[in-house]
């Protein structure tokens, strides 16, 4: 039971990094694997020690030193902070809301905002490109209602990078929120306004309070992936500054550079694994707190 | 919480419900435009269909596709039912917390990494890419979104039956496939159909572990949609909708009409 997924995990989940961060620490080359050193088992001993001198960490120094890839870690970064915030503003009324609902209605509701999760994440950034394009649907519409006199450029902005990124992702921030949102004593919500609390204090200092493992997992499943994401600002952000998943697209599909494209993963890596642990700790207490 | 519906709770549902649903809407109905420009609405057409079904790329991959997303699907069950049970029946053992890092990690790890991760090692163990490669990639993504649906499964089902089968003396491999696998059965069948339906899904790591021959319906309407907006993508979009809605909604019904058998069973069996 346990032997075979262990098995396919370290091979297939945890050797790659292992790889990744070796590549990361070569020289591109112009060969087949494109960068030097290759491990050579064959040579033995000297082959390995050959192998170790040759490792360097050139290609941090690269990171470290070029604004370009400064810049797109930073734009990730900020890019997935703000997402995060306007996500937790739009999801919270929603998986509230849904809460409150009358409880046969709940599951059909949790259902509809699942469901566009089913469909493919690529449609649904490319949905947005047919309205927020030049001569898009947003823009006729805001013409007509002579809202705007000449069209927006929507496309190609972090508006549109933005737009994407909370349609995608709002069914990751609704449903734990709606979760914990569920399964809350309602007793302590009647208690307080017995005692004369009004409404929005309640909310305040019991609801709210309440939610935050709700609002942490939330948060945790957007920020992380957003991070690194490539498809929403390839298609629909601008080309003047690149978020770092696409910047390590680029090294590695255009400029072939697979050992600069490695150290971005390791960087990238690094710059997760708070938040990721974070993750882990919190999925692993909410397995445990259920048993 | 409480039952009072108001106003307060009722618009922000409404609101979001639309906010996921218009964008996807807008495309279906424009994929029936009869107009070359996507923008300008030439009354209703399915030429778009018509042209669709004569590209011959996009079928192809459309196919290679569904053969990836069923084979690496049912792996991914396989594997993360075995997981799921292991996390959750076998308490603490050696390596517990890589094993649980590992099944979790996945889940949220930026999908750019674990692409070129997975490349990496298909380089050095230099093996030639297509088809099988992206199997097993997607076999790695999905098989943890299963393990997470069986898992809360198997911690939220009544463990005492399964003592009870034991302690009446039914062996341990013989208690889990009569007892606990037709309990877990419908959380399966979700994690293979999620399973199927990310990796029929995914650009990313497809497009790092694939090689010669082996262009999935993904990469295709990617390379399509960067050139702009065409209304055959919007036509193989809808499709694809269409498939998804289907597959839920029939998943869903076949799950409750189970449900309604086994509620008349216990029924009949009271009486």
């Amino acid at each position: 039971m346990l032997l075979l997924p262990y098995l396919w995990l370290t091979a297939f989940f945890l050797a790659p990094f292992l790889i990744v961060l070796k590549i990361s620490l070569s020289q591109p080359a112009l060969a087949q694997p494109p960068y030097v050193p290759v491990l050579d088992l064959a040579a033995g001993w000297a082959g390995l020690q050959s192998f170790f001198a040759a490792l360097s960490a050139d290609n941090y120094a690269l990171l470290g030193s070029d604004w370009l890839y400064l810049l797109a870690y930073l734009k990730s970064l900020q890019v997935a902070a703000i997402s995060t915030v306007i996500l937790l503003a739009v999801g919270y009324p929603i998986a509230f809301g849904i809460a409150r609902l009358p409880r046969w209605l709940q599951p059909v509701l949790v259902m509809l905002v699942i469901l566009p999760f089913w469909t493919s994440f690529l449609i649904r950034v490319y949905a947005w490109i047919n309205i927020l394009q030049r001569d898009g649907l947003l823009n006729q519409l805001l013409l007509r209602l002579h809202i705007v006199d000449t069209p927006v450029a929507w496309l190609s902005s972090d508006t549109a990078i933005y737009i994407g990124v909370v349609y995608s992702y709002l069914p990751f921030m609704v449903l734990p929120l709606y979760a914990t949102l569920e399964k809350m004593d309602e007793t302590l919500l009647e208690a307080a306004a017995d005692l004369g609390c009004p409404r929005w204090k309640t909310f305040w200092l019991v609801t709210l309070p309440l939610s935050l493992p709700g609002v942490a997992a939330g948060a945790l499943l957007c920020f992380i992936p957003i991070t690194g994401e490539f498809v929403i600002p390839d298609l629909l952000g601008g080309a003047e500054t690149f978020m770092i998943g696409q910047t390590l697209w680029m090294e590695f599909f255009a400029n072939k550079d697979w050992p600069v494209a490695s150290a971005i993963a390791v960087a990238l890596l690094c710059l997760l694994l708070v938040p990721m642990l974070f993750y882990e700790r919190l999925q692993q207490r909410s397995f445990e707190g259920g048993r | 919480m409480g039952r009072k519906t108001s106003l307060f709770n009722v618009v922000p549902v409404a609101l979001g419900l639309a906010f996921l649903y218009l964008p996807i809407a807008i495309l279906v109905i424009y994929s029936f435009n009869g107009s070359r420009l996507v923008t300008v609405w030439g009354g209703w057409s399915l030429a778009w269909y018509h042209a669709l079904f004569s590209d011959r790329a996009m079928i192809d991959a459309a196919w290679a596709s569904l053969r990836i997303a069923a084979l690496s699907a049912s792996a991914a069950t396989m594997l993360g039912t075995c997981a799921a049970v292991a996390l959750t029946r076998l308490g603490r053992f050696r390596g517990r917390l890589l094993f649980s890092g590992m099944v979790y990690a996945p889940l949220v790890m930026p999908e750019v990494i674990t692409g070129l991760s997975l490349l990496l090692l298909f380089v050095a163990l230099s093996v030639n890419r297509g088809f099988w490669t992206v199997a097993v990639a997607h076999t790695t993504l999905t098989m943890c979104f299963v393990t997470v649906i069986v898992q809360s499964r198997l911690i939220a089902f009544d463990r005492s039956l399964e003592e009870a089968a034991m302690d009446l003396g039914c062996p341990p491999l013989k208690t889990f496939l009569t007892i606990t696998l037709p309990l877990i059965t419908p959380a399966i069948v979700a994690g293979w159909m999620l399973a199927f339906s990310l990796s029929l899904d995914d650009l990313v790591i497809a497009s790092f572990t694939t090689g010669p021959g082996a262009t999935t319906l993904p990469i295709r309407i990617y390379s399509e949609v960067r050139l702009g907006v065409k209304p055959e993508v919007n036509a193989v979009c809808t499709i694809m909708i269409a498939v998804v809605a289907l597959a839920t909604s029939a998943s869903s019904l076949i799950a409750k009409r189970g449900a309604v058998r086994r509620e008349r069973a216990a029924l009949s069996a009271q009486v």
